[in-house]
């Protein structure tokens, strides 16, 4: 084991080559380019042996993704933003046509006006795409889920995207310990698919499914990614056991006897932890929950953990224009309503294009929490930061 | 499709592969079709211009020479009927 100091981005090219991929199909962009940047020094100077290929939009890197993934070979690409929307019809195929894709998203705001900062808007355009989707919030995270995902998406042949905070995660260096190569490589051994395109085997792939069929091979896509509820965690407990890691669906902070969470997702959890220790030092009977895995949504070890409070307030760092709420406070939301315990829901949109999110901001959300809690009402969705 | 036996979502190649080559043979498409093509054999003049321009597999070429239209794939385009040089196939409005 080394311990290197990296980039959420550099800390997932390393995890790429150390999962000794064989296809890496890429177009740069802003702010997910040192990936691919760095993945390219590693094949042309031998470090990785791989097919780098330059392609000359998402789109078609995503298409070569699939074809290349329907051959049995390891493949991997990243992108952002308007990158991601770009791939958006094929990320359909790649779920449904079972490609295990691993996908890095630097997740960045969606245009208009043009802006390379952070929010969570790509990733959640795509929620509903059939990909599995996990979040690291640190250099070290971004590496171990990078490895994770190889590993999930093989084993239940789905694609999966690994998101990591644009600027915040992917571009600050931290001290990351990279494991041996060879202790990736056996946690991650190489599995042939099962139907995969090759001159001994006659089948096709990616025929027309007519009314008769198109729905049970969607249903196949859908059965799949609920069965990778129980196996993802299977394998992050193997992970763990392995190098020595705790990552779980969910994190939990200062939670034992809280009254008051904020839930939260990516990077914000930083800050919200730091909030909320200090209030809890005053007395305040507060703790934060933070997903990793929103698809599949941990709705069952969610419930049992935000049953029970008096309020949540959910932070979402994208919009849904005209919905009845954000994205993941609908999710929350949902697999809370059957509750007979559930908690005030108060929602929060914070951070959007990259706007800082102050201390005193998430001092404000918890207190606009425990007044949602206290009134047993929740307000309208609250825009923290914004200007009037 | 009506004749044949639909698999479940259990019963399907994953990702929806087929592994049966040539498999569109079983594509039943009769469903689709709201006008049938009707063959009068006195006019026909075994020209086979209705196989030629069938874009589908809907025209059978018998031995004798002669031709038959297999109805299971025929999607009542009526491209037979206007490529019929004697005008011996009429489209008539499907009955079921």
């Amino acid at each position: 084991m080394a311990r290197v100091g990296l980039s959420g981005n550099y800390a997932i090219a390393h995890a790429v080559r150390m999962a000794d991929v064989d296809v890496v199909a890429a177009y740069p962009i802003t702010p997910q380019t040192t990936i691919v940047e760095k993945l390219s020094d590693f094949v042309a100077n031998g470090e990785l042996n791989a097919e780098y290929v330059n392609v000359e939009s998402e789109h078609s890197a995503m298409s070569a993704c699939v074809g290349a993934s329907l051959t049995g070979a390891r493949v991997f690409t990243a992108t952002s933003s308007q990158g991601l929307a770009y791939m958006h019809e094929v990320l359909f195929m790649a779920s449904a046509l079972r490609t295990p894709i691993v996908l890095a998203n630097v997740n960045r705001s969606l245009s208009a006006p043009l802006n390379i900062w952070n929010d969570h808007s790509d990733a959640m355009a795509e929620r509903d795409s059939g990909w599995i989707q996990l979040w690291a919030s640190s250099a070290q995270e971004a590496f171990d889920t990078t490895v994770l995902a190889f590993k999930v998406a093989e084993e239940m042949r789905l694609p999966v995207m690994v998101n990591i905070d644009g600027f915040i995660v992917s571009h600050t260096y931290e001290p990351v310990e990279l494991p041996d190569e060879e202790a990736v490589r056996s946690y991650i051994p190489s599995k042939p698919m099962l139907n995969r395109v090759s001159p001994r085997l006659s089948y096709s792939t990616g025929v027309v499914g007519p009314p008769e069929y198109y729905y049970e091979m969607k249903y196949q896509a859908v059965d799949a990614i609920e069965r990778s509820r129980g196996m993802l965690r299977a394998m992050q407990a193997e992970y763990n056991r392995r190098f020595g890691r705790d990552y779980a669906d969910i994190y939990t902070y200062f939670m034992k006897g809280a009254d008051y969470a904020l839930l939260t997702m990516g990077s914000m959890t930083g800050t919200a932890r730091v909030v909320a220790e200090r209030l809890r030092s005053k007395g305040e009977k507060v703790g934060v929950v933070s997903i990793r895995t929103f698809r599949p949504f941990p709705s069952d070890i969610l419930g049992q953990v935000l049953g029970g409070l008096k309020a949540v307030g959910v932070m979402d760092r994208a919009v849904t224009p005209g919905g009845p709420v954000s994205p993941l406070l609908a999710d929350v939301a949902s697999c809370l309503y059957g509750s007979a315990s559930r908690p005030v829901l108060q929602g929060f949109v914070a951070g959007l294009g990259g706007r800082d999110i102050s201390e005193s901001e998430f001092e404000m959300m918890f207190s606009k929490t425990e007044a949602a809690g206290r009134s047993g009402h929740a307000s309208s969705t609250i825009y923290a930061g914004l200007r009037e | 499709m009506s004749k044949q036996k639909l698999k479940g979502w259990k019963g399907i190649p994953e990702g929806g592969a087929v592994e049966e080559p040539g498999s569109s043979v079983g594509f039943d498409v009769q469903s689709w079709r709201t006008l049938r093509p009707v063959k009068d054999k006195a006019k026909c003049t075994k020209c086979g211009l209705c196989w030629i321009f069938c874009p589908d597999t809907a025209i059978k070429y018998n031995p004798d020479g002669s031709y038959d239209i297999d109805l299971t794939y025929c999607k009542g385009c009526g491209i037979c009927s206007r490529a019929c040089a004697v005008k011996a196939i009429t489209m008539v409005k499907e009955e079921r």
